[in-house]
């Protein structure tokens, strides 16, 4: 038993500290900047834990917690997200006088929720785990709690995301139901194509999953809580809890669901295509930077469950770079925001953005680059991504998700291009403040660097990734 | 030989605009420097591997390889005869618009060098690939510096040029890379040496290469697709026009000979009565709209849609004669537009007007400069003695082998394009003068001079002595040919057995 808990270190420790900073941050004064550095140390601290343990599968607790280099890979990927999102938007949480100290214990929180999601192996673990995320997050929306815009889009968060974990538990009851097991891999063995009520549960399973990735027909909370919610939030929502769900799709489609794959990859082929589409087309009108960066993300969500749909090992390979890419373009453009400050307010319409490239060279600069692949254009990360993606459709010669995916790539391509035209085409309007924000800068150029160096040596992540599904 | 020189012919100029980039100072004096030293460095290396490579050999030569994506994609580079020429027009044509750019673009020119040594690296990575992805990659990847020299320094409406540049080649080579995908899929490989022997099975080759086509056909620009090229060259600056004419649209014809045909020699049978008919009517109606235009720009873009026509034509006439007579037309035309383009910039950036209305009789005040004019007008115009005559001929020559009816119609073509070029001529250069600023209007300076005797040296030298050109080009066409007709043969034989 004891040996077990050494399997749940980053779990323990990750709560411990939690605790302890809980404590730090209530009976110390002003406890905002400890608390918050702490946090980064404990993220890294927890990066390291993971980065250290073996990597064998092994389960516990009757098979219900399951540490495997699947799991370890993406909590990895969102400790370093975190990470880079929690620093960069240091000084526009204080700027904003969101600095509470539980800012950074409620990501904390959130995060530990994910790690439990990401390790579950039992559908009652997972929900245990998805409700904490959760629960984590409605705070997180509406945390500048005097700002009208903020608590709206927490409440709206909360009423959406509620009826849609209430359907995902429905599901999970369903499955249970009909294969009278809670356990991934007992469910697996009970599952076949005749049992009509586990696919009813597998819908409602899905539904609750493409909510919190915001997949279209499931998307409508995602431009106005991205937009109401205060930036260095929103940046968090777009990235890390993507993350977690996208990975939960793959594993369920790996594990519980493998025998109704057909089923299943049929839902997930028109989300796929109707998220690329509405991405690609509703972000064209978009005013606002943060919207545009929802329907983008909503878009981009797309791209990677068409990886997810084709349901084959290169499929999963394909989506988790995919997603991996998204992370460090999203906190790179995320990050680009935290400077377009001017007389003390953070600018986020595109407007604001005219003619920047003649005063502020490099930020222009690295929000073309990061523009660009996110279009997907040659030699950016962003085309390696899409690249993969293609491939592995291809592969299953699913033609006509191909095609159409890469025809919407060319309507993206245009609301990125409006971007960079207003950057660089148009003539300079407003001249935003000297910001001082070291850790967005170094977010951004390494954002940059990868997405531009990423070409140099593409396996990289290849090498990493192909060893996540060896079995 | 172990040294990687293609890598450096393509790397070197993206290195010095690196350092370009880093140059901290605003003295643009250095930043023109650094890049018209990189860029005679790339010219110099690329002729070093013209006089050093076996002509007469089929094969490609300096080869590279190195393993980029496991077990997936090679890098792969090496050249053969017909790359090199585009090499060494690539390599000729930038440093010429460096030089172009000194007195045409007054502000950001340190990012507009940056700018045309990134476009320069990426032009020779696609004449150099031979892999389909790393093509892909390069091809593409040149949308990028186009994208920003048209939209930052172009003229009054370059927003939208800009965007219809992007966004029409763009869409044309999505269906590429899909096809590339299926190619890898198909064949196990994307290393293009690899899929000439394997043999793409023939019920995808017409599918496939349709949506080789659909790239092509827009970067070429081949009728209907061609209305993004006359507002991408109208609204460039000097430079972008120069590079735009001149290279990016031989990718095109490039691409066509390299993968198309040997890739899917069934398709190209299947489909040549498609690109006769293009080419036919982009030969024709372009040739009668270019005679309608005002701007002179927008004039000499249309006679490129038309020559253009001539290189279609002349590859898919599938003949020795045909195939090199499209690589000559298109290092012909890649001379001869860039000569036009510049003349045109000389007179934009002393009067600041492309319409042919606002000149005339620029012979009694520009003397020089109506010399240049009047040579580069003949040689588009196919006079013999310029290159310009020599790939309309052997053009020409080839369809007539092929099809009567297609060479009797583009011969009409040689007629339309001498009426438009010298009408254009005889109102900017002869007449009465119409405008009174004219009169102050000074002659080339040295600059403009030694940009515009060179190419008019090379025009005329190879006009009368073409040989040099077309020994290089004998070895890798005959083998094409032969490849080609093998592949028909034995599919014919197959159809007989059966």
């Amino acid at each position: 038993m004891i040996s077990n808990l050494n399997i749940l270190l980053p779990e323990i420790f990750l709560t411990l500290s939690i605790f302890s900073i809980l404590m730090i941050g209530v009976f110390t004064k002003r406890s905002f900047n400890l608390v918050f550095n702490l946090s980064s140390v404990i993220l890294i601290i927890t990066i390291f834990i993971i980065l250290n343990s073996p990597t064998d599968e092994t389960k516990i607790f009757l098979e219900s917690f399951i540490r495997d280099t699947f799991s370890s890979f993406f909590k990895v990927l969102i400790l370093i997200a975190s990470l880079f999102v929690l620093n960069s938007s240091k000084n526009f949480i204080v700027d904003n006088k969101v600095n509470k100290f539980e800012y950074p214990i409620i990501i904390l929180i959130s995060i530990l929720g994910m790690f439990f999601m990401l390790s579950s192996n039992d559908l009652i673990l997972f929900y245990l785990g998805l409700e904490l995320q959760s629960l984590s997050l409605y705070i997180l929306a509406s945390i500048d709690r005097d700002n009208l815009r903020s608590s709206e889009s927490g409440i709206k968060y909360f009423v959406l995301s509620a009826l849609s974990s209430g359907l995902l538990l429905y599901g999970c009851s369903l499955l249970y139901g009909f294969t009278g097991t809670t356990n991934f891999d007992l469910i697996a063995n009970e599952l076949t194509k005749d049992n009509t009520g586990a696919i009813f549960a597998m819908v409602f399973i899905l539904v609750g999953l493409a909510f919190k990735i915001s997949a279209v027909p499931f998307h409508m909370w995602t431009p106005d809580v991205y937009e109401g919610a205060p930036t260095s939030i929103t940046s968090y929502f777009a990235v890390v809890p993507k993350v977690v769900g996208l990975a939960l799709l793959i594993k369920f489609m790996e594990i519980p669901f493998k025998n109704i794959l057909v089923e299943w990859q049929i839902i997930l082929i028109f989300i796929s295509i109707a998220s690329m589409m509405l991405g690609a087309v509703a972000a064209i009108v978009q005013k606002n930077l943060k919207r545009l960066l929802a329907y983008s993300s909503i878009g981009h969500i797309g791209y990677a469950l068409a990886g997810v749909a084709t349901g084959a090992i290169p499929g999963f390979e394909s989506a988790t770079i995919y997603i991996t890419i998204y992370v460090v373009m999203n906190i790179g453009a995320f990050s680009c925001l935290y400077l377009m400050k001017k007389n003390g307010e953070y600018k986020e319409n595109i407007s604001d953005l005219s003619g920047i490239s003649k005063k502020n060279p490099v930020l222009a600069f690295a929000l073309l680059i990061i523009l660009f692949s996110l279009a997907g254009i040659p030699p950016l990360g962003g085309f390696f991504a899409k690249f993969y993606v293609f491939t592995s459709v291809i592969q299953q010669e699913m033609y006509t998700l191909a095609i159409i995916g890469l025809l919407t790539t060319v309507i993206s391509a245009f609301y990125y291009l409006r971007i960079i035209k207003t950057i660089y085409f148009d003539d300079s309007v407003i001249t935003f403040d000297e910001v001082k924000n070291k850790t967005a800068q170094i977010t951004i150029l390494l954002s940059c660097g990868i997405l531009l160096s990423f070409f140099l040596y593409p396996s990289f992540l290849n090498e990493i990734v192909n060893s996540l599904f060896i079995n | 030989m172990n040294f990687p020189i293609l890598s450096t012919l393509i790397f070197l100029p993206l290195v010095s605009s690196f350092f370009i980039f880093l140059s901290k100072n605003e003295n643009n004096n250095s930043s023109i420097y650094v890049s018209l030293f990189s860029s005679i460095a790339t010219f110099l290396l690329s002729l070093f591997l013209w006089y050093s490579m076996d002509l007469d050999v089929p094969d490609f030569q300096f080869v590279e390889e190195q393993s980029w994506i496991n077990d997936f994609i090679k890098f792969k580079l090496g050249i053969d005869g017909i790359s090199i020429l585009f090499i060494l027009l690539t390599a000729f044509i930038t440093p010429l618009c460096i030089l172009s750019c000194i007195n045409s673009i007054k502000e950001r020119l340190k990012e507009f060098l940056i700018a045309i040594l990134v476009l320069e690296t990426l032009m020779i990575g696609v004449f150099c690939s031979l892999d389909l992805v790393i093509f892909y990659l390069f091809f593409e990847a040149g949308l990028i510096p186009m994208f920003i020299i048209i939209g930052v320094w172009g003229g009054p409406k370059k927003v939208y040029s800009a965007f219809k540049f992007f966004l029409f080649t763009l869409l044309g080579s999505v269906l590429m890379l899909v096809a590339i995908i299926a190619i890898y899929w198909i064949t196990g490989t994307t290393d293009i040496t690899q899929i000439y022997e394997i043999k793409i099975p023939k019920e995808y080759q017409n599918l496939l290469w349709l949506a080789f086509f659909s790239s092509f056909a827009v970067k070429t620009p081949m009728w209907p697709v061609h209305t993004w090229l006359p507002d991408a060259h109208v609204e460039a600056p000097t430079a972008g026009s120069v590079i735009l004419a001149a290279i990016l649209l031989k990718m095109a014809g490039y691409g066509f000979i390299r993968f198309s045909i040997p890739m899917f020699p069934l398709g190209s049978e299947f489909f040549t009565p498609l690109v006769f008919s293009l080419s036919i009517v982009a030969i024709i109606y372009t040739s009668l709209v270019a005679l309608m235009q005002d701007d002179m720009k927008k004039l000499i873009a249309y006679s490129s849609v038309a020559h253009m026509g001539y290189v279609t034509l002349g590859i898919f006439t599938l003949t020795k004669q045909g195939i090199e007579g499209s690589i000559f037309q298109m290092i012909s035309h890649g001379l001869i537009s860039a000569a036009l383009f510049l003349c045109v910039g000389v007179v934009y950036d002393r009067l600041h007007s492309r319409l042919i209305n606002s000149y005339g009789g620029l012979v009694s005040y520009l003397p020089k400069y109506s010399i240049f004019f009047v040579v580069f007008a003949l040689a588009a115009l196919g006079l013999p003695g310029t290159t310009g005559f020599l790939g309309e001929f052997l053009v020409l020559v080839g369809s007539f082998q092929k099809n009567y009816l297609v060479a009797i119609l583009a011969t009409f073509g040689v007629v339309l394009g001498a009426a438009y070029m010298l009408w254009m001529t005889k109102r900017v250069i002869f007449g009465d003068v119409k405008n009174e600023q004219i009169k102050s209007l000074k002659d080339t300076n040295k600059l403009e001079n030694l940009m515009l005797i060179s190419l008019a040296f090379l025009i005329i030298f190879f006009g009368f002595y073409p040989a040099p050109l077309i020994e290089t080009l004998n070895a890798p066409v005959d083998n094409l040919i032969n490849n080609y007709e093998q592949a028909i043969n034995t599919t014919n034989l197959v159809n007989n057995d059966q």
